[in-house]
């Protein structure tokens, strides 16, 4: 590990600064230095109590419910971590979803009815799924950047139209003739049943991006632009078009998070996908991100999408309301970024 | 410091070529005149000021040698080669770095990162494409970088948004000395600071310019401008009507070219 222990050695070889502030109370400095892992700790902590309350929590079915119902919320979560790090948002993810896998679901049923074989069925459907996706997340990024407009403002008229556009496709049904790859895709598993393919998919998404947030230049000019614009044009960046790549991976994630969702549920309903952008959005702000930019990790939200979908599948088998589920997850939303203005409050100025 | 005393000992525009030359550069607004016919020269090891009151012409000048700014008229030659620049990047690819008021620093990214942003060191993947960042490279590099500024800073991974006033200014000037090979521009690079901060940036100053980089120093802090520049240009209404060297004059002679009033009480001599 030649890339951790680098800045150790550099630590060890200086003499000790006498101009670090010395005035941090012993809480930030202690959640500074902990990061991210603090969550992870919250998450033990909600397995263990929910654990002592419904045991059946353990079982391999509750994984199995829980890890496939994060799914959708953690391919969404993956996107908006790189919106969200860039000071951005992009609430039109969900609807993103619905939209884009309604499209290529509407495609691939029409093949099949014209008796077009299923392999190429499920290959134009797909690439058609993921095309809108990237398209709608450019349209996002181009407008925010070239019309100088607010993300959150962007992203809400997109939200809107699409979830419209979606209704318009198909009257407002499901389209239910899918190819078999695609419906296997939501029922296969590996590791003798307790890895679902559509885990193991998110989960894979989740490490590759994760690695081009943290070790690429694109991620550190992520993380620039969100600290600094200013700073990052000055450096040279090109901000405009780096934002319209952060969007467009964005509405890609989402487009692939609507093609599991069909799986999962052998259809394309005009309702996937509709409030999922709070669900992505809470998973990354518990996950430690910054709603201002700048601050942010994969692993954080991995961690928040796992305690939103521990939360709910623990609160149904504590035999609570489902109504509670809801008003549990926003006061951790809240909980999470009140802890998250303590931690943070050292430093950034 | 010794280099630079044996340079100022030499009479400017001894023939050596200047790092930087501007000549008759011009720049209009409509009908405004920004600037008119500025010619100046920098030389190796030189810190020269730059002063003039609000609205004189000193940020317009600096954005047309940092690129920033296209001037209507006129050239601009660094090491004797004319060049045009379009973006700041073309004056950064020529050696010319600038150090802005605000720093332009990102807080939340580490020292390391700030020092190479724009200008990152990649490791290339496999199939040339997926490279990753090469941290080691830049984090060794960077230790080297601070040392010259001679401000103690306990490690490369600190990030930006922790750090005092004094050692984020010494992040921004140390990236300037790490890449600015030509020239390097400060825009007002005390005006943020304290008093004890304000002599740490002197120092700096005179250590980039004594390893031989020409510094040109804007500023309203005219008694920091009189005691570390050789020479002091005066800006008034878009032109240089004084150039003045510390040791032939004195701070209220300065102020009262910036006001203009030594102007006019010249053209009343005359």
């Amino acid at each position: 590990m030649a890339l951790t222990t680098a800045p150790r050695e550099i630590d060890n070889s200086d003499a000790p600064s006498g101009e670090m502030p010395d005035r941090v109370p012993w809480f930030q400095r202690f959640m500074e230095r902990i990061g991210a892992l603090w969550t992870l700790g919250v998450l033990v902590v909600i397995v263990i109590v929910f654990g002592a309350v419904a045991p059946d929590l353990y079982t391999k079915a509750a994984w199995l419910a829980t890890s496939e119902y994060a799914v959708e919320y953690l391919i969404l979560a993956i996107g908006q971590t790189f919106v969200i790090i860039t000071a951005g948002i992009d609430l039109a993810d969900g609807a993103t979803l619905g939209f884009s896998s309604m499209a290529g679901s509407i495609l691939m049923a029409n093949m099949i009815g014209s008796h077009i074989g299923g392999g190429f069925a499920a290959t134009a459907g797909i690439l058609l799924m993921l095309a809108t996706g990237a398209a709608i997340g450019i349209v996002n990024g181009v407008v925010i950047t070239k019309m100088k407009l607010p993300p959150f403002i962007v992203t809400l008229g997109t939200l809107t139209a699409i979830t419209g556009a979606t209704d318009l496709l198909n009257n407002a049904t499901e389209v239910t003739t899918l190819p078999g790859f695609v419906t296997r895709l939501g029922t296969e598993s590996v590791l003798s049943g307790w890895l679902p393919v559509t885990v193991l998919i998110a989960l894979v998404l989740a490490v590759l991006f994760g690695y081009l947030l943290a070790r690429t230049r694109f991620g550190l000019r992520t993380y620039a632009i969100g600290s600094n614009e200013i700073a990052a044009r000055r450096a040279g960046i090109n901000v405009d078009r780096h934002l319209i790549k952060v969007y467009m991976i964005s509405g890609l994630l989402a487009a692939a998070a609507g093609l599991l969702v069909t799986a999962n549920f052998s259809a394309a309903s005009p309702i996937a996908g509709a409030n999922d952008e709070l669900y992505a959005i809470a998973s990354v702000v518990i996950g430690g991100a910054s709603i201002f930019g700048g601050r942010g990790t994969m692993f954080g939200t991995v961690v928040g999408t796992s305690i939103i979908a521990v939360l709910t599948t623990g609160l149904v088998l504590a035999n609570v309301q489902s109504f509670w589920q809801q008003v549990a997850i926003g006061a951790v939303v809240i909980g999470a970024v009140a802890v998250d203005r303590v931690r943070t409050k050292v430093g950034t100025d | 410091m010794n280099g630079r005393s044996d340079v100022t000992s030499h009479p400017v525009g001894d023939g050596s070529t200047p790092v930087v030359e501007v000549r008759s550069i011009t720049k209009r607004y409509g009908s405004i005149h920004a600037l008119h016919e500025i010619n100046m020269k920098l030389f190796p090891n030189e810190i020269v000021g730059l002063v003039g009151d609000n609205g004189a012409g000193k940020s317009t000048l600096v954005n047309i040698i940092s690129g920033a700014l296209e001037p209507t008229s006129g050239q601009i030659y660094v090491s004797g080669r004319e060049v045009s620049f379009k973006s700041p990047s073309d004056a950064r690819d020529a050696g010319i770095e600038t150090v802005y008021q605000d720093l332009a620093l990102a807080p939340d990214l580490s020292i390391w990162a700030n020092l190479f942003l724009g200008r990152e060191e990649i490791v290339r993947g496999p199939l040339g494409w997926i490279g990753w960042l090469d941290r080691k490279t830049m984090m060794q590099r960077s230790v080297g970088d601070l040392e010259r500024t001679r401000i103690r800073i306990s490690s490369v991974t600190n990030r930006v948004g922790r750090l005092s006033g004094g050692q984020r200014q010494a992040v921004a000037v140390g990236r300037a000395v790490a890449w600015g090979s030509q020239v390097i521009l400060m825009d007002e690079p005390t005006a943020a600071l304290g008093v004890e901060q304000q002599a740490k940036v002197a120092d700096l100053i005179k250590n980039v310019a004594g390893n031989g980089t020409p510094v040109l120093l804007i500023s309203h802090n005219i008694p920091q401008v009189y005691e570390i520049c050789d020479r002091i240009l005066v800006l008034f209404h878009g032109r240089i009507i004084a150039e003045l060297r510390p040791s032939e004059t004195h701070v209220d002679e300065i102020v009262s070219w910036i006001t203009g009033a030594a102007l006019f009480g010249a053209k009343a001599n005359a």
